[in-house]
């Protein structure tokens, strides 16, 4: 049995780490808490513009933008949305497992010849890309917990370009889907080309935009626009998750220490124990042969 | 009564109005278009300047953006405001700057990129300080 003094010594370090747990919970939580404040704010822009792309379905445009028409898929593009720091449970992990599944089921359909283009977003993301390996043809890091859109459009513009000149033909985004302060759900969704949703598909009578200045100028702003807002979106949403993963991953470390500490008091208290029955008896027995 | 039409204005970070309004005036890039209840569908790019929702009479309100998008529906406009700095040349500069974070490349960045940039932020100062002229007279009018 480790002697008393080992045992104070482990006790104190696990109180120390203890409380940097706790605090790193309670700055999870009102981080967490700012984050849905902007995820909610983020949220009218996204609404208006869907409602725009649906209006944009519903209408009967002469001219087709190439992100709305299907084509041959030769090669896939993907963003991959990560957190910059760890200790934030299974999150990105998760994120990477799921990630992972799809770009293997991607690779046997466009064949194994071809490398299916990367994009990764914040630090994780980027270092598991590189241990990995794969072709990771832009990524950006370090956007911190109040990101905006201009840190992203170098990197849409880059995914953008590699679709406009067909080096891929769908483009994916991989990001955790914030369902509750418990849950987050990695999740794969096709950015390009657009497909509408079901009720955009309502045959009205037929009527089609003013462009101004001309049709495919402006389609090419707004549906960059589009797909700029939903990478902002899942980047943000990312955000919401990484703080609440954190919190609840802290907490359960809290408690784990708190546990631990208990039964280490045990061990020390029935150690300490031991010793003074054995110096008794030690006494006892000395006393006894004189 | 008069007629009104639905105005939403948006930026990715926030909304910035909704309501009904009789005239909304918004720079597109091929001129100041005014639009009221009924207009055909519209789409068009907006560049830097100010966007006049006109509620009834002598009741305006005016927003300044710094570019984005306008739609048009019968009884809808929609306003998407831009919050960055767009350009083409400053879009092209941060594709590059991506890439180069990927490849791990330390380049001097271009003298062009710079410029193309301090012009996009002149004529967004140029639109601001109109649209401050612009509030001044309405206040001394008043």
């Amino acid at each position: 049995m480790a002697s008393g003094k080992e045992i104070r010594t482990k006790i104190a370090s696990i109180k120390n780490t203890q409380k940097i747990t706790r605090a790193m919970e309670m700055v999870a939580a009102s981080k967490m808490r700012k984050a849905q404040d902007r995820m909610q704010k983020s949220r009218p822009y996204a609404e208006k513009i869907n409602r725009v792309i649906g209006h944009l379905a519903q209408a009967h445009p002469e001219y087709k933008h190439a992100y709305m028409l299907d084509r041959e898929v030769k090669n896939v593009g993907v963003i991959v949305i990560s957190s910059d720091r760890g200790l934030c449970g299974g999150l990105n992990t998760n994120l990477f497992k799921t990630a992972l599944t799809s770009l293997r089921k991607w690779q046997q359909e466009i064949g194994t010849d071809r490398k299916i283009n990367i994009c990764t977003v914040g630090s994780k993301a980027a270092g598991f890309f590189r241990r990995y390996g794969g072709n990771v043809v832009a990524q950006a890091t370090h956007l911190g917990d109040n990101p905006t859109l201009e840190d992203l459009i170098g990197l849409i513009k880059v995914m953008l370009d590699a679709y406009n000149d067909g080096e891929i033909d769908k483009l994916f985004l991989v990001s955790n889907d914030f369902v509750n302060t418990m849950t987050q759900k990695p999740e794969v969704k096709q950015l390009l080309p657009i497909q509408p949703t079901e009720q955009d598909k309502q045959e009205t009578h037929h009527w089609d935009y003013l462009y101004e200045p001309s049709a495919p100028e402006v389609l090419e702003m707004l549906l960059m626009r589009y797909i700029e807002s939903l990478i902002y979106q899942g980047l943000v949403e990312n955000i919401a998750c990484e703080q609440a993963a954190r919190m609840v991953a802290m907490k359960s470390a809290s408690d784990n220490a708190g546990n631990l500490i208990e039964e280490l008091q045990l061990a020390y208290n029935k150690a300490r124990q031991a010793a003074i029955t054995q110096e008794i008896s030690e006494i006892v027995g000395g006393a006894a042969a004189v | 009564m008069t007629m009104t039409i639905h105005v939403d204005i948006v930026s990715a970070e926030a909304e910035i109005f909704s309501g009904l309004a009789e005239v909304v005036y918004a720079p597109a890039v091929q001129g100041e278009v005014g639009v009221m209840p009924r207009h055909t569908p519209f789409l068009s790019p907006l560049k830097p300047g100010e966007v006049r929702v006109h509620l009834g009479p002598n009741q305006e309100e005016s927003f300044y953006i710094s570019g984005g998008m306008l739609e048009v529906q019968p009884h809808l406009v929609t306003v998407l405001a831009d919050t960055a700095l767009r350009a083409k040349d400053i879009d092209e500069a941060a594709a590059l700057e991506a890439k180069q974070r990927a490849e791990k490349m330390l380049a001097d960045r271009n003298a062009e990129i710079d410029y193309s940039r301090a012009h996009a932020e002149l004529a967004e100062a140029m639109a601001q300080l109109q649209a401050l002229d612009r509030l001044r007279k309405i206040k001394q009018v008043r």
